[in-house]
């Protein structure tokens, strides 16, 4: 199994995703000069999304920075959206921008906290993940 | 000279000085969101609503009556009533911002109405609004706790129910007509209205859970058991709500998924866990598809639509945040 990584702001809706989800996991700090999580495994980024309505500024600037570590970067395999539907095509666009950006496939898009279903879903999806990363790997 | 003793020192509110950063965040996204009905066109719609039977017009004014009432009354009660509880300034300012945005909600209906509609429907529909017993009582139970004797996070969960739950057994009504292509542009307003709302829920959700951290644990649960309570009573207003507007299209159970859907958003806004099992949240495709377009033309890899991983195409970023 590889690692997790997430980003929650006080909101707490990513938080409790990940609390949901019962894997370990490392949080990226909200605090701008708190130390940055340095995974030295391949790992899945989960987040949530902060676009304005024009899609600005959709991935939070804490994630950015944690990002911006090329050493980071190279171990990130995939990412995880947080978002809300009522935001219209720009739903869980933090998800799209990182999977673009990084040339990582973008694995799934839940709203706020998720729902079991969600849960479901993500933990069977990562378990098969890291099975076919893993064995194409060797 | 006059003795200023017993006022406590009136002051001036500094951005630069920010205690809590979801204020400056949330009064930048609603600025940035900020938008008049006059930007959609819709009239536009002219024929398509022309299209409509008569009982599908005079639903529509109804429906848009109903959400015309929610409107007012956070514009003019609802978040006005959570001022005197804001813990900081910027968070007064930010109530302010939501106030008048509600008020631009509630004016966009009357847009609509004047392009679509003639004044005796629109007047029948009003009228109608002040007698629906429904409407009145979902009306009455969200003014009953903004009264300025009530809890400020009893205030806050009624608010949050109002912004994330109420609105929506009217908002199922233009996006099912979007889904087949009837009154596209009205949708695209209500889409504003909807994304605007969902910002509202967070952010008083999110003041709610601050709130929340400050109780003891007995006071937390008090909160809490309110709070489930209300959405129960809320929700059997709303199904008989729901059952007069669309049996008559045989809709209702659709609007009730939607209805449990965004109850469970509501209360998740709140930081609760979800009422309704997801059984009971599956959501006509099509209306999830009004209500964000486009959003799944790229398959995420865990839903197993795709048929391979799928790397986001490109979108608009900002360079500068984003320099590896």
């Amino acid at each position: 199994m590889g690692g997790l990584v997430y980003f929650s702001s006080r909101s707490g809706n990513t938080a409790r995703f990940i609390r949901a989800l019962g894997l370990p996991a490392d949080r990226i700090p909200v605090a701008a000069d708190a130390p940055m999580p340095a995974p030295r495994a391949p790992f899945v980024l989960v987040t949530p999304t902060y676009a304005d309505g024009a899609g600005r500024g959709a991935v939070h600037k804490q994630v950015i920075r944690f990002l911006n570590d090329p050493d980071t970067r190279a171990r990130l395999r995939g990412v995880i959206a947080g978002g809300n539907r009522n935001f219209g095509a720009l739903f869980a666009l933090a998800g799209d921008v990182i999977a673009q950006k990084c040339a990582v496939p973008l694995l799934y898009r839940f709203e706020l906290a998720g729902t079991p279903t969600d849960i479901a879903r993500v933990t069977e999806g990562l378990d098969r993940f890291w099975k076919t990363q893993f064995s194409t790997a060797i | 000279m006059k003795d200023f003793a017993g006022r406590p020192v009136p002051r001036a509110i500094n951005w630069n000085r920010v205690q809590d950063d979801k204020d400056l965040e949330i009064w930048n996204r609603l600025t940035v969101n900020f938008w008049l009905p006059e930007k959609v066109p819709l009239s536009n719609d002219i024929q398509s609503w022309s299209q409509l039977t008569e009982d599908e017009q005079r639903l529509t004014i109804r429906v848009f009556t109903g959400l015309t009432l929610l409107d007012t009354i956070q514009n003019t009660v609802g978040a006005p009533a959570l001022m005197p509880d804001a813990v900081t300034p910027h968070e007064e300012a930010v109530l302010t911002n939501i106030a008048f945005m509600e008020a631009v909600h509630a004016r966009s209906y009357s847009s609509i109405f004047s392009t679509l509609c003639s004044t005796a429907e629109v007047d029948e529909a009003f009228r109608w609004s002040e007698e629906n017993p429904h409407l009145q009582q979902k009306a009455r139970l969200i003014l009953d706790e903004y009264d300025a004797t009530s809890q400020p996070l009893k205030k806050k969960v009624a608010s949050v129910f109002l912004e994330s739950f109420l609105f929506y057994s009217g908002f199922y009504l233009p996006m099912h007509w979007s889904s087949r292509a009837r009154l596209t542009n009205t949708a695209d307003l209500i889409r504003l209205i909807i994304r605007d709302e969902a910002v509202h829920g967070y952010y008083i959700g999110y003041k709610f859970q601050r709130g929340m951290e400050r109780l003891s644990a007995a006071e937390r649960q008090e909160i809490k058991d309110f709070a489930f309570a209300l959405i129960f009573d809320l929700y059997a207003i709303e199904c008989r709500y729901t059952e007069t507007l669309y049996d008559p299209l045989g809709l209702s159970e659709d609007v009730k998924a939607f209805l449990h859907y965004n109850a469970n958003k509501a209360l998740q806004n709140l930081g609760f866990e979800n009422l309704f099992p997801d059984e009971l949240c599956r959501v006509n495709p099509a209306i999830l598809a009004a209500l964000s377009p486009n959003a799944d033309e790229n398959h995420d890899f865990f839903s197993g639509s795709g048929s391979s991983y799928v790397i986001g195409k490109a979108v608009a970023t900002e360079d500068a945040d984003w320099d590896f």
